[in-house]
């Protein structure tokens, strides 16, 4: 076989590549490299000043990181205990079986911004009618938006609700796709169910867990929609994350340049702890 | 005899004719256009009559404005009403007031026209303006354009150019229940309680008092506990400019002019001083007096809980006032306008202490702007549209329609009558009109910052006054922070280039301009 052909085959996938892929992460680092904004809107060339700034005067953007550290972990360890849930629920043999199947998934359906200005509604302490129920039931107000400390929280029922069908769809199909035989082999040794899930069930879903949890990860470390709608960052700057706070600088004062260094470092530092949450799981997870 | 009969009667029917011709004129295009019922066309080089003779066949305007229906509204409504008279194609997108500035700034910096006509706020003016195409002298010199006010003649131009086609006046004043504060009964309770009078607020001390004792109760009877105040807080929704109109009184110093935000000769920012750190206090102070999650409000939750009946005071646009009074609103007729309390101390920066004694200063916040864009090729066509936008008769139906943003710029405005003849009551309209000429005659006014980097001050600012009321920092730590990134800001942008812009600003409000 001609070797060269071989290459004519890869072109069209390395061209998109290129395109779509290399293309921009080159042109936001050189854009990192320029002061753009809105009074000097060109592509010049200024160093690491950028980086300079945001690695010894941002302090905000930092703290949106570890906000959305925090945000991001706990929705979707929240989001991986009730999606395996219910995914053990209707992968069992229960009445309406594909009833809840469809059921669990509808949140997951609906459009992401539409649902959370729902999620608003629901939530406006004066007008909405959770705290109107909460108040037939002698419960004062409760302040889900504007507490700095329970806005993250709402943000984070928000986001469980929205992504666990996500996890509970990946967890089922995996469910799905175990081998009998072990489970036969525990049920002829007479292992209770919880053994059964502790030795059987669990360690058997690990893979598909590792790779639901991961695809959720990066999902959740997106977390901007709801964040926008729902709170706008606030109160102050409560429920501000990285890719909220990227885009105030990028598009809302229009400081490109500046945009583009955090987004380059967002996604360094993004690349970097999801490898080692990946191999840490693989470790906690899979026994050789 | 018969002769003479026939020639009375023909003399009689054009005399007729000629008399009542500007009704039949004008009822001919409000039958097609109800929008504008209550004036008819208004006969003008932009009205509908005018309009109707320029044939666009076959060209197509792009607009892009505000998402309806603040300004994004009447824009369609105008578009549509502009498309039938000249036959052009206007095709209109709306866009989120947070995306404005950079859907139109892209592409500009590109060197691109994707829009004829872009809206924005008129604080862009100096980004905005080397990308934008002056208003041909034939719009400036307009009849229609000779109405318009000094103040908002200056806002839309810059260093004499006029670059944005007026279409809409804001400033921020003061809105309150007057069924509450000049109910005879609540002021003798008041006294009884407080020992004070109760009455339209004139300081933000007083403004505190009152609004913290109707808080949190039914005080119209309604079944429903009603609050203080309603404020834009929410960062990144304006709330800037309500902090702004907050601070006047303590820091617009009529003896020390030279510059409200910055101090035009050193560029220092003022805006940690003891005025503006008294004015965050106040402030921080508010979110006990405000309806649940007011902490989160944007102007339009503003607009809605003035506007539905939730509020004793508000302090904005008009938008709140005019929605309060519109036919269906719960409180038509129960509302006043005054100007922003003031205060009764004053920071001069210069002798670095207080002056004792009262101070307003009315805030001519940004408001709604809209340029046509240099690169368009259909100029004209443009200039033509905002033009009949803003003509007499559509401008009286806009502003009387709440929703649609469009707020008084015109000295017919400030006319009783204009609003009496769409339901006012003559009082309410006369105290409207009259608040909104003081602001024009007083010479201690704030004009919003029109500087190159004016985003990033302003965000920088909304986001420490916002931290300060989470409680996250106390309000002068919050300034301190802000008064830092401002200087950042001004080393990145250059402080000869910020000072330059600014002193056009700061002329205005020192009544040189």
């Amino acid at each position: 076989m001609n070797f060269k052909h071989k290459f004519v085959f890869l072109f069209p996938g390395l061209f998109v590549l290129i395109g779509i892929l290399i293309f921009p992460i080159i042109f936001t680092i050189r854009l990192s490299l320029s002061g753009w904004n809105s009074y000097t809107p060109e592509m010049n060339f200024i160093g690491i000043t950028n980086y300079i700034r945001l690695f010894t005067d941002d302090p905000r953007f930092w703290e949106s990181f570890f906000r959305l550290s925090f945000l991001s972990v706990t929705t979707v360890i929240l989001q991986y205990v009730i999606g395996f849930a219910l995914a053990l629920m209707v992968w069992r043999e229960i009445k309406f079986k594909r009833f809840f199947r469809v059921i669990f998934l509808i949140p997951m359906m609906t459009t992401p911004v539409i649902m959370t200005v729902i999620w608003r509604t629901f939530f406006h302490e004066s007008l909405g009618p959770v705290n109107d129920l909460l108040g037939n039931i002698g419960i004062k107000p409760i302040l889900w938006l504007s507490d700095p400390v329970i806005a993250k929280f709402t943000v984070i029922i928000v986001e469980v609700w929205q992504w666990t069908p996500f996890m509970f769809l990946l967890l089922l199909a995996g469910l799905l796709s175990l081998p009998k035989e072990p489970f036969l082999a525990a049920a002829i040794d007479g292992a209770s169910p919880f053994r059964k899930f502790v030795y059987v069930t669990f360690p058997l879903m690990a893979p598909i867990s590792i790779g639901a949890i991961i695809i959720r990860l990066i999902e959740a470390s997106k977390i901007m929609d709801t964040v926008f709608v729902l709170t706008s960052g606030g109160p102050g700057t409560a429920t501000e994350t990285s890719s909220f706070y990227i885009y105030i600088k990028g598009l809302r004062e229009f400081q490109m340049g500046y945009a583009a260094t955090l987004s380059f470092t967002y996604l360094v530092i993004m690349i970097i702890s999801l490898t080692i949450i990946a191999k840490v799981l693989t470790k906690l997870m899979i026994k050789e | 005899m018969k002769m003479k009969t026939i020639k009375t009667c023909v003399t009689a029917l054009i005399s007729a004719l000629l008399v009542f011709s500007p009704v039949a004129y004008a009822d001919k295009w409000s039958d097609q256009f109800p929008h504008i019922k209550t004036t008819g066309d208004i006969p003008g080089e932009c009205s509908y009559e005018s309009m109707s003779k320029k044939d666009y066949s076959g060209k197509t305007l792009k607009i892009n404005t505000h998402a309806v229906p603040v300004m994004g509204e009447p824009t369609a409504l105008h578009a549509e009403q502009f498309a039938k008279l000249t036959g052009a194609k206007v095709d209109v997108t709306h866009t989120p007031a947070g995306d404005l500035y950079a859907k139109a700034m892209v592409p500009f910096q590109a060197g691109q026209a994707p829009y004829d006509i872009v809206f924005g706020f008129s604080n862009f003016i100096n980004d905005w303006r080397r990308y934008l195409e002056p208003v041909p002298k034939k719009y400036v010199e307009m009849k229609q354009m000779q109405d318009v006010t000094p103040s908002h003649i200056g806002v839309a131009s810059w260093d004499g150019v006029m670059y944005q086609f007026p279409v809409d006046g804001d400033r921020h004043y003061l809105k309150y229940r007057k069924d509450v504060i000049d109910n005879p009964e609540y002021q003798k309770k008041y006294k009884a309680d407080t020992g004070k009078e109760l009455r339209v607020p004139q300081t933000w001390k007083e403004y505190g008092e009152m609004a913290a004792y109707f808080n949190d109760w039914d005080w119209d009877g309604d079944g429903e506990k009603e609050y203080g105040s309603a404020e834009v807080m929410k960062k990144d929704d304006l709330m800037y400019a309500a902090f702004y109109s907050r601070s006047a009184a303590y820091s617009k110093n009529p003896k020390t002019p030279g510059g409200f935000f910055f101090d035009l000769e050193t560029m220092t920012p003022l805006i940690n001083n003891p005025g503006f750190v008294e004015a965050l206090t106040d402030w921080v102070a508010a979110t006990k007096y405000v309806p649940p999650g007011g902490i989160n409000f944007g102007l339009g939750d503003e607009i809605g809980s003035f506007g539905g009946g939730q509020t004793l005071f508000s302090f904005s646009w008009d938008d709140a006032f005019v929605a309060a009074m519109q036919p269906d609103s719960p409180i038509n007729n129960k509302v006043g306008a005054a100007q922003l309390p003031g205060a009764m101390k004053v920071w001069n920066r210069k002798s670095n202490s207080w002056d004792e004694g009262f101070n307003q200063a009315p805030f001519f916040v940004w408001g709604w702007a809209v340029g046509v864009a240099k690169k368009s090729k259909e100029k004209e066509m443009a200039f033509d549209y905002l033009c009949f936008f803003a003509n007499e008769a559509n401008h009286q139906a806009d502003i009387g329609i709440g929703r649609f943003g469009v707020n008084p710029f015109r000295n017919d405005d400030f006319k009783a009558e204009v609003w009496t003849q769409i339901g006012w009551d003559k009082d309410i309209a006369e105290s409207y009109v009259d608040t909104l000429a003081k602001m024009e005659e007083s010479k201690n006014r704030v004009f919003p910052l029109r500087v190159p980097g004016t985003f990033e001050f302003n965000a920088a600012l909304a986001t420490a006054a916002a931290k300060a009321l989470a409680g996250q920092l106390s309000p002068q730590a919050a300034l301190d922070e802000a008064a830092k990134q401002w200087n950042d800001i001004l080393n990145r942008v250059g402080k000869d280039n910020v000072r330059k812009a600014y002193s056009v600003g700061v002329a205005m409000e020192d009544n040189k301009l």
